[in-house]
């Protein structure tokens, strides 16, 4: 199995964009948490340990054949199913929402599989269903069975965020593998007249955030919040930024959840304009690459696979910087390799891991 | 068969997913990271430094230190007027779970009403977070025990210490000393540097010396965090406490003038004959200028604006009467000075004069019967000043009178000093529009008619006969202190002007005024002391004419005033005074000249430690 010419095409641009962005994460996280001293605050410890298990992760997803992954997608999706289904009865509480199981020496957010999973049952099922013509609504169908199981049981937690990147994900594959423009339509009216009924069952804090979004200064203190305090952080740190772990807002609390969902605005904070332009540069290159794999994927399967991460590196990277400098709605969703998170973080490297594997082994067979 | 790139190079159905989607979808997050970098440069290039300025505003909280106001001593360094601690009941909503719990559990330990009720604070937009809202103001001492004690039952609920006025009892020269009171919004537009909630002087000397009373106020400049909890303390500037001052003002004398009005109403202003300095200022009744400093309520507001008898106004500066007869003792020097007539012209008076239709009574029924100049001062006869006053004319007498400070106002300290009045023809015209009757003349020569005085005015003009025909400028705050006591500014005695009338003329005047209380037939001899020559005239004004001597039938608001004005020693004069009984009903002499007594007989006891009384009957 150990090949010579494994070595030779590995992608190590991918994997030094990832290392690279893992890093400036927990550069983040550090700061972030940061408590004074020379110490780590235990979730910058924690963001490590995740870090390196997500190496682990990532390892694997990239030692296996992906071949092996297309025939056990199914298994993979079951599994994810079962784990959302065991939420709302063993799952722990956290932010207004059960997200968690908790599996002994860590918990675990299954909402967060369920992107690999529906990632691998897409591609597999846009691998062997082949139209020329391009899908239609009929054909749709059953994929959109599969979206809407695992998004379903997510948006129940509830858990909009991952919800929305379920169904961008979705959307981003049957796109990409030639669903008929007209039947795209079809979907984004049909989506159109969905919304008001998403709006009639929303929580009252997602209202709230929705509304708070539209107008932050109607309660500066309350839901606005957040809005106003990010725009603040990013703001400030101009074009040169604060300095490292010298950001006032990070580091007097003016942001609230700025390691997970905020950690955007405390490097904006702090390394400012041209440290973001930096971070949009790895990026940009990460996001290249997982197109360039796609584009040159062995076969149908691969290059959905490569598709689909950069589909949820994408979406998750617009949903998350739109709602820091204050252009999108606030719904959690993490900053991809960046947010301080496990499970997110986990899901994130075994999908780059998938794209490694894809990419180095269009050689081998 | 389907177009691939892999189906060309001949490799079995890998069917790769369209290049023009990728291509499609490429672009798409291309121009969606163009996007949000150009919103980034919005938010960090283009609206950087107001973000940045935003920023260092929620981190920097300013918390002022008000500054400690200013003591007021009497010029034996007494106290006059101090400051307290004052307690405040604080709640911090943000700290507080359940307000109307709160405020029910609050209820059983404070006596007073708290500001607010209800299960929430009113909302001040401009209110920081975390920053207190004041609950309760002043609260007693039980009260400020009991919130201490419960302290883990009211969380959110705390007492803060601020500095409140504390002034003398009774309102002991409350006209004079004056209070402060809560800032207005008039008053924040002309002083920028106050903010809701300080205190400013709103009247008599804490108004008028608001300036170096006040202080400067300091602050700390506090890094905060998120949760307004205070982190350290980045910058501070020390409050500077307002200067104190130093009055003129004697407080036993002062008290003793005060006893003296007990139950009278009217004023007393007793002046040191040679610097202008005031002793004593009395207007009687008075109110309790510590309402004020509290905050004054509405019912005690209208209780005190609706007494008819007008506590808060001050008689002794904003009081302006007829002065009667001491207006002679300006006449008798205008006489003299501008040769009329001599010390020893002769007039004989037979109890009135006609003059035209009108006949003009001597307040004397029969008549005094031949006198000179200083007889005519000495038993007050009005027929003798009508001859002066045709002679003098209203030009004259105006001349005269303005000379020695009437009709316009001193220049004491205080912002409510009046001017009197002094009319002439040109100022009949102006307002009433018609032309001076010579009748005129003759009710304003014996102090009547249009002209009017204020108390301080008409003691000017004794201490200014007194000393030698110099008028100076009535003072109230001898010097000021810096925090160590020390002093930053003295106030010199100032002269409005030099009258430059012959100290013979003068010498007439006062031996005729020396004569009204120590001649055997003079008008205020009720002014005498056993052991100290006291000069002195009276005056009897009329309300409404036609009613001289009618006394305490009349009502009230139609009853004379009395007047009495005086130095002493009349020989070698230190100390001027001028003593008014409003609506007396009876004449200087009875009325006036005693109170004058009193008071004078304490100054004498105040500056002659080793005065021996002869007696203390009289």
């Amino acid at each position: 199995m150990f090949d010579r010419r494994f070595l030779a095409h590995f992608d190590w641009v991918l994997l030094l964009l990832v290392l690279a962005l893992l890093g400036i994460g927990i550069l983040g996280v550090y700061s972030a948490t940061y408590g004074g001293g020379r110490h780590l605050s235990p979730l910058a410890i924690r963001q490590l340990s995740w870090a390196g298990l997500g190496v682990v992760g990532m390892v694997i997803a990239f030692a296996v054949d992906y071949r092996q992954f297309e025939r056990l997608g199914y298994l993979f999706y079951g599994l994810t199913l079962v784990f959302l289904l065991m939420v709302p009865v063993l799952g722990s509480f956290g932010g207004g929402a059960r997200r968690w199981i908790n599996l002994g020496v860590f918990s675990l957010q299954p909402s967060e599989l369920a992107k690999i999973s529906l990632l691998l049952v897409l591609a597999r099922y846009f691998h062997r269903v082949i139209l020329p013509q391009g899908y239609g609504i009929r054909e749709l169908l059953y994929p959109g069975l599969l979206v809407a199981l695992p998004a379903g049981l997510v948006l129940a937690e509830p858990n909009l965020g991952t919800a929305t990147i379920l169904g961008l994900l979705f959307l981003t594959i049957i796109f990409t593998a030639g669903v008929r423009l007209s039947s795209l339509t079809f979907l984004g009216i049909a989506a159109g007249g969905v919304l008001p009924l998403l709006w009639r069952h929303m929580k009252p804090y997602q209202k709230q955030r929705i509304l708070s979004f539209l107008h932050p200064d109607a309660d500066p203190l309350g839901t606005g919040y957040h809005m106003i305090q990010s725009k603040i952080t990013i703001g400030s740190g101009m074009f040169w930024g604060k300095g490292f772990l010298q950001g006032t807002q990070n580091r007097l609390d003016f942001l609230p959840e700025k390691h997970t969902d905020f950690i955007f605005a405390v490097l904006a904070e702090e390394w400012g304009f041209i440290g973001i332009c930096i971070l949009f540069l790895l990026y940009g290159a990460l996001l290249a690459r997982l197109l360039v794999i796609a584009w040159k994927a062995r076969d149908r399967f691969g290059s959905l696979v490569a598709v689909g991460g950069a589909a949820i590196v994408f979406w998750q990277l617009l949903i998350n910087i739109g709602m820091n400098i204050g252009i999108l709605p606030v719904v959690g969703v993490p900053l991809p390799l960046l947010s301080y998170g496990g499970s997110s973080l986990l899901t994130m490297m075994i999908t780059m891991g998938l794209a490694l594997n894809v990419s180095t082994r269009r050689f081998l067979f | 068969m389907r177009e691939s790139r892999s189906a060309l190079l001949g490799l079995q159905d890998p069917a790769p997913p369209s290049y023009a989607r990728l291509s499609v979808l490429g672009l798409l997050i291309l121009l969606t990271l163009l996007l949000l970098i150009f919103r980034l440069w919005q938010l960090q290039g283009i609206e950087g430094e107001r973000f940045r300025a935003l920023s260092e505003n929620n981190r920097l909280r300013l918390k002022r230190t008000p500054p400690l106001r200013g003591i007021i001593y009497d010029r034996e360094m007494r106290v006059l007027v101090d400051n307290r601690p004052a307690f405040n009941v604080v709640l911090v909503p943000e700290d507080v779970g359940d307000v109307k719990a709160t405020l029910s559990t609050l209820s059983g330990y404070l006596t007073e009403n708290t500001l607010f009720s209800g299960d929430s604070p009113p909302r001040d937009p401009r209110r920081p977070p975390y920053q207190g809202i004041v609950l309760a103001k002043d609260v007693s001492r039980d009260a400020l025990v009991a919130v201490e004690a419960h302290q883990m039952e009211i969380p959110g609920v705390s007492v803060e210490v601020s500095s409140k006025r504390l002034y003398p009892p009774d309102g002991f020269a409350a006209h004079l000393l004056g209070y402060v009171g809560e800032v207005n919004s008039r008053e924040m537009d002309r002083f920028p540097s106050y903010r809701l909630g300080d205190f400013i002087g709103k009247f008599g000397i804490e108004k008028r010396w608001e300036k170096k009373l006040r202080g400067q106020g300091g602050g700390q400049q506090i890094e905060v965090d998120a949760s307004g909890q205070r982190l350290r303390v980045l910058g501070e500037a020390e409050a500077t406490a307002g200067q104190s001052l130093v009055l003129t003002l004697n407080a036993d004398l002062q008290q003793k003038a005060e006893a003296a009005l007990q139950d009278k109403e009217g004023a007393i202003v007793v002046l040191e004959v040679h610097t202008g300095e005031v002793l004593a200022l009395v207007s009687h009744p008075t109110f309790d200028p510590n309402l004020f400093a509290r905050g004054i309520r509405s019912d005690e507001w209208r209780s005190l604006i609706e007494d008819p008898l007008r506590p808060l106004n001050d008689r002794a500066i904003q009081g302006q009467y007829p002065p009667g007869s001491t207006f002679k003792v300006m006449m008798a020097a205008a006489a003299l000075e501008k040769k009329v007539l001599t010390p020893s012209t002769r007039f004989h008076c037979s109890g009135g004069l006609q003059f035209g239709s009108h006949f003009f009574h001597c307040w004397k029924k029969g008549g005094h019967g031949s006198l000179d100049l200083q007889q005519a001062i000495a038993h007050s006869c009005d027929v003798y000043f009508y001859q002066v006053g045709q002679r003098l004319g209203i030009q004259g007498i105006a001349e005269y009178a303005r000379l020695f400070g009437l009709g316009t106002p001193l220049g004491i300290e205080l912002d409510h000093e009046a001017s009197g009045l002094i009319p002439d023809a040109g100022w009949k015209r102006r307002t009433l529009g018609s032309a001076w009757l010579s009748g005129e003349t003759l009710s304003v020569v014996i102090g009547q008619g249009y002209v009017t005085a204020t108390p301080l005015q008409m003691a000017v003009v004794a201490a200014t006969v007194a000393n030698g025909g110099t008028v100076y400028r009535p003072h109230l705050v001898k010097r000021t202190l810096g925090a160590n006591g020390e002093t930053i500014e003295e106030n010199s005695p100032e002269v409005i002007r030099e009258t430059k009338i012959d100290p013979r003329v003068l010498q007439l005047v006062r031996d005729g005024m020396h004569d009204v209380v120590n001649s055997k037939t003079g008008t205020g001899r009720k002014a005498q002391l056993p052991d100290i020559l006291v000069a002195g005239k009276t005056g009897t004004s009329q309300v409404i004419s036609g009613t001289r001597g009618k006394g305490k039938i009349l009502p009230r608001q139609y009853r004379d005033h009395a007047w009495f004005i005086a130095f002493a020693p009349a020989d070698a004069p230190e100390v001027a005074m001028a003593c008014l009984i409003e609506h007396a009903g009876a004449g200087g002499g009875q009325v006036a000249a005693p109170v004058a007594r009193d008071v004078l007989d304490m100054y004498f006891n105040i500056t002659r430690s080793d005065r021996h009384r002869k007696s203390d009957v009289r």
